[in-house]
């Protein structure tokens, strides 16, 4: 009672005294971000444009760049320059490696999300205590070593790893069966990555769904089925597109999953970029690769600022 | 008799089995690769016995001491740097007037989350190679500190903004009423408060710092060789289980400071 009467007193005063003091603060703080725009802007964002012009010259002999201007890293992209006729071929390899680490990525989402979200959804209907200690088993994989957790993998699947020996010794199998350096490997070391990328979104928006809206749906006779698929996957929407984007992103780029899982015969869009800075030693070319990649998360992420500032004018 | 059982309105068929088969796939791998670097034979994958020498093999490696030496070098300075930006900036954008170009600079804050790590990875190496070559500039084992830094910055922020978001304001303005210059209030009353979001916020940094592997491979000179790059160096050798002791000393420093940062952040939600 006294805090309701006292309250709009006291907010007032407190939005005074916020106007006094923003007046006299306001052009001091906004200077404090400063020192944190200038790290990200010289060392983050000029090497991004600074690819960008790399991408439109000559590659040096061993490594770098000529300064003259050419169009042939994009050319280079589809197609190549026939070096008895000089006619332009076209040469899709790049293309076919994009188009897998397309597959590659969407197929690990949708296994992502499938596994998921019931996981994210058992864990946000778990009393309090027990939740926090769900959230925190998630949460440690999601920071642990990549690098670490892939080699895992490896160990697992390895001709003598452990799943052949098992088979080995239970007579399933006389020989063991080829598992590392296939599809199969880098699509089971990009699930095993990114799963936990998928849960963490989902449970923080299925954390907040209201149950009511569930409760109201079973009154009005809706099977279990229907309460999922017509009431919680709907007001989980913005959860699912953030978790399916932090899968996909960081999928479509990977680079370590397929350079230790993949043995460097089964490339990524990653390992490609990476090569042509390596052996590769064409960095312009490298440059117009990374600049498509970027091209197509922009896509991407367009479609999910799309989608979630259509959520908030309807919600 | 049986009493009539009460439907729970939460509950979904299967959901429990796929939760647990989820955080069996998370862990058993893993759990394995732990338990071998006790193996006392020296195959990675055959059972033998059990023993401490392979983390004692590790700790009297050169190599080992140089590769932790620079990983601590790099992700505590990263550390250090990224979350005094990050609070910096936090406060710059949470306790002040909207500006004009706050939303771009929040854009640029978070830039480091949304570009693929490898895009990342070749541009810094692009500009590096290109202040080496113009202005004749090698910072050393600063490239990596410096490229580190910039992908630290939102992590840290993210946490220290958040923290900022939910304080009580009143007590900023009661130590206003009661004639505290801004710095008093600030150094008194805001800082105190916001320790737990830096804590949690530098943790964080210092994890993705200690643990890249992408970029610092991409960024790193001869001679600046990080645990992860050196655990990258032992694969493609004849594996011993030295590399599952190392990777599982790597793994319990993510569980730590993952766990230390995360209790911090319970804490502030009760």
């Amino acid at each position: 009672m006294t805090t309701a009467t006292l309250s709009p007193t006291t907010l007032s005063k407190a939005a005074l005294f916020e106007a006094q003091a923003v007046k006299t603060s306001a052009r001091r703080n906004r200077l404090l971000s400063l020192p944190a725009l200038i790290i990200i802007g010289v060392f983050g964002v000029l090497p991004l444009i600074i690819i960008c012009v790399y991408s439109f010259l000559v590659a040096a002999p061993y490594g770098g760049v000529q300064w003259q201007f050419s169009t042939d890293a994009y050319f280079n992209f589809l197609f190549q320059r026939d070096i008895f006729d000089d006619t332009l071929q076209f040469t899709p390899d790049f293309l076919i490696i994009y188009l897998r680490s397309f597959l590659f990525a969407v197929v690990t989402t949708i296994i992502c999300l499938l596994l998921g979200f019931p996981t994210a959804y058992f864990m946000a209907t778990r009393p309090p205590a027990q939740r926090n200690w769900w959230v925190l088993l998630i949460t440690i994989p999601f920071w642990s070593n990549l690098l670490v957790r892939t080699l895992a993998i490896m160990f697992i699947i390895r001709d003598e790893g452990l799943i052949n020996d098992a088979l080995l010794a239970l007579g399933v199998i006389d020989k063991p069966i080829t598992m590392l350096y296939t599809n199969f490997a880098i699509q089971l070391g990009l699930l095993y990555a990114f799963l936990p990328f998928m849960v963490l979104p989902l449970y923080s928006s299925l954390e907040k769904l209201d149950f009511r809206l569930v409760e109201a749906a079973y009154d009005l006779y809706a099977t279990r089925r229907q309460v999922l698929w017509r009431v919680i996957i709907p007001l989980s929407k913005p959860g699912i597109i953030a978790g399916c984007l932090l899968v996909f992103i960081p999928a479509l780029g990977a680079y370590v999953t397929p350079l230790i899982l993949g043995g460097g015969v089964h490339l990524m869009i990653g390992d490609l970029i990476a090569q042509q800075f390596g052996s590769g030693r064409n960095w312009p070319l490298g440059c117009a690769q990374a600049l498509i990649l970027m091209a197509a998360v922009l896509v991407a992420l367009f479609f999910y600022v799309r989608n979630t500032s259509g959520k908030v004018q309807h919600g | 008799m049986a009493e009539p059982r009460v439907m729970d309105i939460k509950d979904q068929p299967g959901f429990r089995s796929i939760a647990v088969i989820c955080l069996l796939v998370l862990y058993i791998p893993v759990l394995i690769l732990m338990i071998f670097s006790f193996n006392s034979g020296s195959l990675v994958t055959h059972w033998e016995g059990v023993t401490l020498k392979w983390y004692g093999s590790a700790f009297l490696n050169e190599e080992f001491h140089s590769a932790a030496k620079n990983t601590l070098i790099i992700s505590v300075t990263a550390t250090i740097v990224s979350t005094i930006c990050a609070t910096l900036a936090a406060i710059g954008m949470t306790r002040v007037k909207p500006w004009r170009g706050l939303a771009a600079a929040f854009m640029v804050i978070n830039l480091p989350l949304m570009v693929p790590e490898i895009i990342t990875a070749v541009a810094t190496l692009s500009f590096f190679a290109l202040i080496a070559g113009v202005f004749g500039l090698n910072f050393g084992i600063g490239n990596l500190i410096l490229a580190h830094t910039v992908f630290c910055i939102p992590f840290a922020y993210m946490p220290i903004r958040a923290r900022l978001e939910d304080m009580d304001l009143t007590l900023e303005y009661a130590a206003a009423d009661l004639y505290a210059t801004p710095w008093n209030a600030f150094k008194r009353i805001t800082l105190p408060l916001l320790v737990p979001g830096i804590m949690s916020g530098a943790a964080l940094a210092f994890i993705v710092s200690f643990d890249d592997f992408t970029i610092t491979q991409l960024v790193a000179g001869p001679g600046q060789t990080t645990l992860p790059l050196y655990i990258w160096n032992q694969i493609r050798r004849p594996m011993t289980p030295e590399i599952n002791a190392i990777s599982t000393i790597l793994l319990l420093v993510s569980i730590l400071f993952v766990s230390v940062s995360f209790l911090i952040a319970r804490r502030r939600a009760k």
